[in-house]
């Protein structure tokens, strides 16, 4: 008999850059597993989280800010990681702004950043030796990195925050007229897979797929046409004290 | 006078003698210079239910100027610094104990006598409901609030 199919979701911050990817994902998951998955992408956070409270969702790539929601409310487990990706954030001003440290920033600018949560959090305590806060600037949120360093050019806003991965990724001609003022070193925070109690039974099988995915041709393709170059298994206790660290850093 | 303390002493330094909440005292030198906190990061440490240290991470180790050897298994109150008004580590340890999250700024004393201001909450760890410890994560607090503090604490002795 056939099973309805499982419902798998990507991060709407990490789906738009690499949708094919996440596709050629989704079809080696459904071979390796042997099972229907279907993959779902939602147009931003607020309505993947009302499908995760729906129990609508068996697999995710997971953004670290829902990991507490997952995890302790859910019944999800986290699976693994891709290698050496830590979620890092990058404030950057414009070329020629005045300040070279954030402490030289002043309230009432116009900040640009995504609706990316963790970045925007993680983005906001940077700010903080600046005596800035959500109460004393104007935010603009944009629907991609691209256009939140457009808005730095344009000089629509004055400060800018990035996930320090699509920071780097910008096109050499609008890096170089922008100027990063700092950026995180904690390492520790990061996105994820996870898996949903439904699927449950897979998580063992899965694991293994995924960490053999560099030796064969066809799973190496699919990293690569991800941008990772492995998945790497995270401990129960590593993802407990991830959601600890999110946090001390939420409220 | 250990090698340290007469460095401290020195270098216009002065030496304390730290008594703990378990009874247990310390000679530290203090020398009244500040330690910049770094950009971008987060002092991060965990401990066990007693404060004893578990886990702490680079930036931890890199600011507090011991090591990690040093600094495993040791009570927190190694960082203690002597302008801390004990009132505001009652108030931590009512908070967490309570099951509740605490925040607030800390001079944090590193081994060399100088120190370093702290933003800092601390929460506690629960796995299945059962308390296993408490995580303390610490960010760069802005001068204004350290003025503040350098004004107010000195009122809680
Ligand atoms: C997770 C955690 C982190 C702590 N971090 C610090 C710290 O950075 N500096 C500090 O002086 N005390 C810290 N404390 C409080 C110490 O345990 C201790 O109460 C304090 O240093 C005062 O010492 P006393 O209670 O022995 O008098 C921390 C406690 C916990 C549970």
């Amino acid at each position: 008999m056939k099973h309805k199919p499982f419902q798998f979701t990507v991060s709407p911050d990490f789906a738009p850059t690499s949708l094919a990817g996440w596709h050629i994902f989704n079809t080696w998951l459904q071979r390796s597993l042997d099972t229907r998955i279907h993959l779902d992408i939602y147009q931003d956070f607020a309505s993947q989280r009302q499908a995760i409270r729906n129990d609508a969702i068996d697999l995710i790539f997971a953004n670290p800010y829902d990991a507490s929601m997952l995890v302790r409310e859910k019944g999800f487990h986290c699976l693994a990681r891709p290698g050496g990706c830590s979620d890092e954030v990058v404030i950057a001003v414009r070329g020629d702004h005045p300040a070279s440290t954030v402490e030289e920033l002043e309230a009432g600018m116009r900040l640009a950043s995504t609706d990316d949560p963790d970045v925007h959090m993680m983005g906001m305590i940077m700010l903080e030796p600046a005596n800035i806060n959500a109460d004393n600037i104007e935010r603009r949120t944009c629907s991609s990195y691209v256009l939140v360093a457009k808005e730095l050019l344009s000089v629509q806003s004055e400060v800018g925050l990035f996930l320090a991965e699509a920071f780097y990724g910008l096109s050499k001609i609008t890096r170089r007229q922008l100027r990063p003022l700092v950026q995180s070193q904690i390492q520790v925070v990061h996105h994820a897979l996870m898996i949903g109690p439904r699927m449950q039974h897979l998580t063992e099988t899965l694991l293994q797929r995924l960490q053999e995915m560099p030796q064969t041709s066809r799973g190496q393709g699919v990293l690569d046409s991800l941008g990772y170059k492995s998945w790497e298994a995270v401990e129960e206790e590593d993802v407990e004290f991830m959601i600890d660290l999110m946090d001390t850093l939420v409220g | 006078m250990n090698s340290q303390n007469l460095e401290a002493a020195q270098s216009g330094g002065r030496t304390f003698t730290l008594h703990f909440f378990d009874g247990s005292s310390r000679d530290v030198p203090v020398v009244d210079v500040e330690e910049p906190y770094p950009d971008g990061r987060l002092i991060v440490s965990r401990t066990d239910p007693d404060g004893i240290i578990t886990h702490v991470n680079q930036s931890f180790v890199d600011m507090s100027g011991y090591s990690e050897a040093e600094l495993l298994g040791t009570p927190h109150h190694i960082l203690r610094h002597p302008d801390m008004p004990p009132a505001a580590f009652k108030g931590l340890w009512d908070a967490i104990k309570a099951g509740n999250r605490w925040q607030g700024y800390v001079k944090n004393l590193r081994k060399d006598g100088r120190f370093y201001w702290v933003y800092a909450t601390v929460i506690p760890n629960l796995r299945r409901g059962k308390l296993i410890g408490y995580t303390s994560v610490r960010r760069k607090p802005s001068r204004l609030r350290i003025e503040e503090c350098e004004a107010l604490y000195p009122t809680l002795f």
